[in-house]
């Protein structure tokens, strides 16, 4: 089935089948390997992407149902070499280790900023559930997207 | 992790799909419990149609004193409608507690319902609000209440080709309260416990309990109901009827709770609903 997506302001389209799940979508045929495959079940959120303005894990989602969608990935964030505000946060308040969760938790928490202009710890962490990091036991993730919330208020 | 090879259509109105689903397709909603089973291959439908283009599906209307929520509307859509969380507040409190954000981002009232699965959340609400459930199939829409939608594990009165068109709450002005115990892994209910409470001159004029995770289907505590119905609402009133939320039922038991475990938890969180409700109520 032919497909036309719009991936970081460009235009895609290819021919799938409608087995295809979207992260193998990004991954392989627009290589996009920024967004990572972690569980493959729907858990950990290493997957997650923003479609039409809503985080979605895209390893439980076919690609044909993104047809004519605008998605964004971690590599459609940062413009013209300068760090999104959430990257930004995540670098300053080391919210990260070996990174891998990254990509998905940057993803999650511009939903959460975008919902939410100025989020409690408690907000965070219920918009930050479907996230699993193996790492840095959270708490520098919150202090990140409440620093990128801030910044984003100024 | 591959399905199996399948065909997929997406109609863009209700009655395309009607007519695909009648010739043996199976239905994709938000794909948040299917796609799942697909990749591991516990399902692996021949033909899926997708109900996400279908504009007439997706909507949340007040219609008469209720609310009329059609089948794709999902789980964000519920927990965040100004219509809903003022009008019903139970059913957005308990779509907040759906799963993780990307879930609800996807998922749909009306996959949920026709999953049924025994420790979904919005079966409890479903139950406690005394819900209908309009079905659409080939000879047109009948309407049958939750209590009797709701079947067995992942079984309901769906007939084959037949689909989930709206769920109808009402306007609803008592006191409410979802509380659940998540399973740590996957936020699906070990037991979620949906309550609702009127009060007029001091006394308790009507409760409704819906519980979920608990059995194979949701249910409603009636004798737990009727044990507070007429009483002040006070501590101990509260604690009698929550004690009568599990007597005689066949509890589920897995790795995550025992049978006992789990009628603890219910009559442990019955109470806990019931007190957050009972101070909501005029
Ligand atoms: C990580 C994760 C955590 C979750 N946690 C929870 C949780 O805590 N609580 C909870 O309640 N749920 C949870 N879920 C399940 C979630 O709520 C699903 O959205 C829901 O069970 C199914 O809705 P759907 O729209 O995704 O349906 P789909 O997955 O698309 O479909 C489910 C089933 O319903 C059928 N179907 C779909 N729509 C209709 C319709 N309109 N008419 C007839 N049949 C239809 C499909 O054919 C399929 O058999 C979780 C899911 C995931 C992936
Ligand atoms: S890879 Fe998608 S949720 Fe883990
Ligand atoms: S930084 Fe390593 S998993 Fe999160």
């Amino acid at each position: 089935m032919k497909i036309h997506l719009t991936i970081n302001g460009k235009n895609y389209s290819h021919d799938v089948e409608p087995r295809l799940l979207l992260i193998h979508y990004l991954r392989e045929n627009a290589a996009l390997t920024g967004s990572h495959v972690g569980c493959e079940t729907s858990l950990c959120g290493a997957c997650t992407i923003e479609l039409d303005g809503k985080a979605v894990k895209s390893c439980t989602m076919f690609a044909v149902q993104a047809d004519g969608a605008k998605i964004t990935t971690i590599e459609g964030l940062a413009n013209d070499g300068k760090l999104h505000g959430v990257q930004e946060a995540f670098w300053n308040e080391h919210g990260l280790q070996c990174g891998f969760c990254t990509p998905g938790m940057i993803m999650a928490s511009k939903q959460i900023i975008d919902r939410n202009h100025a989020p409690s710890d408690a907000e965070i962490r219920h918009g930050l559930e479907g996230n699993l990091c193996r790492c840095t036991g959270y708490q520098h993730i919150v202090n990140a997207v409440k620093a990128a919330a801030a910044a984003a208020g100024k | 992790m591959f399905p199996q090879t399948f065909d997929y259509t997406a109609p863009t109105t209700l009655d395309e799909a009607v007519k695909l689903l009648g010739g043996g397709a199976k239905a994709l909603a938000g794909g948040m419990s299917l796609i799942p089973m697909m990749k591991l291959r516990l399902a692996s439908p021949e033909h899926l149609v997708d109900l996400g283009r279908i504009k007439e599906l997706n909507y949340i209307r007040e219609e008469s004193g209720a609310l009329h929520i059609g089948a794709t509307a999902t789980h964000y859509a519920v927990e965040s409608s100004p219509l809903v969380r003022t009008k019903c507040p139970l059913l957005a409190e308990t779509a907040a507690a759906i799963g993780d954000v990307q879930v609800r981002n996807m998922g749909t009232l009306g996959g949920a319902v026709a999953h049924a699965d025994p420790s979904a959340d919005y079966p409890a609400a479903l139950q406690a609000l005394e819900a209908k459930i309009v079905l659409r199939g080939a000879g047109g829409d009948r309407t049958v209440s939750a209590a009797e939608f709701f079947v067995d594990a992942f079984t309901t009165v769906l007939n084959e080709g037949e689909m989930v068109r709206e769920v109808i709450v009402p306007v609803d002005t008592s006191g409410v309260s979802y509380q659940k115990v998540p399973q740590p892994a996957s936020g699906f209910a070990m037991v979620g416990i949906a309550a609702r409470v009127k009060k007029a001159g001091g006394k308790v004029t009507e409760a409704r309990i819906g519980v979920t995770g608990l059995t194979n289907s949701s249910f409603r505590a009636t004798a737990a109901e009727k044990a507070l119905e007429g009483t002040n609402g006070s501590a101990a009133d509260i604690q009698k009827a929550a004690a009568l939320v599990a007597q005689g039922s066949d509890a589920n038991s897995d790795i995550h709770a025992s049978a006992d475990y789990r009628k603890h938890l219910a009559v442990v969180y019955t109470g806990r609903a019931l007190i957050a409700a009972m101070g909501r109520a005029q």
